[in-house]
């Protein structure tokens, strides 16, 4: 968009404080955490119901939803929440000339395998993020602030199956060696 | 006292709030550079521990702000929301994640970071997990069983390793500010860098890690408001200075009968104990948690007198005591039991025929009085009893 160079990122301790902050605040008010895949969750069920509603009706998955969000998928914290995630990530991007078009990967991937990798793991972060009750926002760091022993274990789960993982897609990631 | 919503925020203000902490929450995940596939993913592969170092910094704030909220009564633990644990569906769950995390390179909040700052990764990554919820809502029969398996409940981590939460949270500190300088050690040496203490930056580090150290400890030392509150009226007591006004079950009888609504029955026994036998238009307070801000409300009035009863005269009188001590003065002490009291105006039918005149005259009174008593009691129920505020668990997480 500019031609001016991206600013340096803020120091992480610094970030981090702030996000906690956030994350307090959130707290103090609302009485829960902060969460990210549950909006996503109202987007796909949305999704479903407007689509093939004569399925979501005969689905029990999609009617037990339905019972106990009586106001609608779309009408929830989370969605709101993650709406003003994207407008205060777009704000900080433009704050730090860093927002453009533009695609993100390790070093000799193609484009391709970039875009598939991201939809694959995308597809099982979602899967795994229902399974656990909450991603890395809702369930990890949300469950740390509150001493969950679920959150903490999921937190655990995520980044020990990462390390464990990690090695064997390092091509799509760092320099063959 | 915390959290604001339901009580002082509605809840379609707290839609609004969502969206300002969302903004909060974006512009500081994008700040500390999680829009970038390369920043988060450097963590498994040791040459970028930005994602530690700000996941940890936040969780421990937070973590650390509720400690002192808690302390300061300004938040009630008991009913924020604490995700519950199903062993396995968590276990099976964040494996499954960490594989997405390593192959797609991020995880939802920070995918929506990404296609907000225009990462088309971040908007395939975004689709992705859209199609990966909607399998696990087509497939549900299938994986429903480990869904729902090995319930906890909403297990708190300190209680599992029998710490107190101040506890726990020291140990958490300590492991971040270890889990810190190691990470920087091993960044330094994947990326050929020579690792260096400068002083001003060793006295840096020690001030951001003693700081919520200190707060801790100060928050182990000093009594909360509730302790003060104790060790007042402890003092009280144990120097003979325990002498609420005392109201005899008569009295309170025949008040009742008569004026019902000048009279604020406190029942200060468990709900269990209230709900088996309580006095008529009484109303049930537990002693323990009569210092919370929602019962204060009731109980520090100007309108009504309030009578104390519970299983001994010891707890009426403690609870006197409490109430005297946020500054409400009239309050009497139930000379009767919950217990006596039943007995005495409900349980009896006959009236011994030999006693003396007054004797059978008494009687006569409470038996006649037991049967107001439950007509009043009946036709309050619903009208005139003050609504018990119940402080409900808030819901929340990600479904």
């Amino acid at each position: 968009m500019t031609t001016e160079t991206p600013k340096k990122y803020m120091n992480p301790y610094l970030a981090g404080f702030f996000l906690g902050f956030v994350l307090l605040l959130t707290i103090y008010i609302t009485g829960r955490g902060l969460g990210a895949s549950g909006a996503f969750k109202s987007v796909a069920i949305q999704t479903v119901e407007t689509l093939a509603p004569e399925h979501a009706a005969n689905t029990d998955y999609y009617t037990d939803y339905k019972a106990s969000h009586p106001e609608g998928p779309m009408k929830s914290w989370l969605v709101f929440e993650v709406l003003g995630v994207f407008i205060g990530a777009f704000l900080s991007g433009v704050a730090s000339n860093r927002v453009g078009l533009k695609l993100e990967k390790g070093p000799g991937v193609r484009n391709a395998t970039r875009i598939i990798g991201a939809i694959v793991g995308g597809a099982l972060f979602g899967f795994g993020s229902q399974l656990g009750r909450g991603c890395t926002s809702g369930s990890a760091l949300s469950g740390m602030a509150v001493m969950s022993f679920g959150g903490i274990i999921t937190m655990l789960a995520i980044f020990g199956s990462a390390y464990m993982v990690a090695y064997f897609f390092r091509n799509l990631w760092i320099k063959k060696q | 006292m915390g959290p604001l919503v339901p009580d002082i925020i509605s809840g379609e203000l707290n839609y609004i709030i969502a969206l300002i902490v969302g903004i909060g929450f974006g512009f500081a995940l994008e700040q500390a550079g999680f829009a970038s596939t390369k920043k988060l993913v450097g963590l498994f592969y040791g040459y970028d521990f930005t994602v530690l170092r700000v996941f940890f910094t936040a969780g421990i704030t937070a973590m650390v702000g509720i400690i002192v909220l808690n302390h300061l009564d300004l938040l009630d633990i008991d009913i924020i929301y604490i995700n519950p644990t199903f062993l396995w569906s968590a276990l099976i769950g964040g494996g499954i994640m960490g594989l997405g995390f390593i192959i797609g390179g991020f995880c939802p909040g920070t995918s929506a970071c990404a296609a907000a700052t225009g990462r088309v990764d971040g908007m395939a990554f975004l689709f992705g997990s859209v199609i990966g919820i909607f399998i696990f809502g087509e497939g549900y029969p299938v994986w429903e069983g480990i869904y729902t398996s090995e319930n906890w409940g909403a297990v708190l981590m300190f209680d599992q390793l029998n710490l107190s939460r101040e506890t726990f949270g020291l140990l958490m500190i300590l492991i971040a500010s270890f889990a810190f300088i190691m990470t920087q050690i091993i960044e330094n040496r994947i990326n050929n860098k020579e690792t260096k203490w400068f002083k001003p930056t060793i006295i840096k580090n020690t001030i951001a890690i003693a700081t919520p150290i200190i707060i801790v400890l100060f928050v182990m030392v000093t009594p909360t408001k509730k302790e003060v509150m104790d060790k007042r009226i402890n003092e009280k007591i144990a120097a003979g200075e325990c002498n609420p006004k005392i109201m005899k079950g008569d009295k309170l009888a025949y008040e009742l009968m008569n004026q019902y609504y000048k009279f604020n029955v406190v029942d200060v026994r468990s709900p269990e104990e209230y709900e088996k036998f309580h006095i008529p238009t009484a109303i049930n307070i537990p002693l323990e948690t009569m210092h919370k801000s929602e019962n204060l409300g009731t109980i520090i009035q100007n309108i009504k007198i309030n009578v104390f009863y519970g299983a001994d005269i010891m707890q009426s009188q403690r609870a006197c005591m409490i109430s005297k001590y946020f500054g409400k003065s009239d309050n009497f002490s139930l000379e009767l039991t919950a217990d006596e009291f039943n007995q005495q105006y409900f349980l009896i039918s006959e009236v011994d025929p030999n006693g003396t005149k007054e004797s059978v005259d008494v009687q006569n009174f409470r038996i006649e009085a037991g049967k107001k008593l439950k007509e009043i009691g009946e036709a309050v129920a619903n009208l005139d009893k003050p609504v018990v505020k119940k402080a409900k668990r808030v819901s929340g997480g990600c479904s």
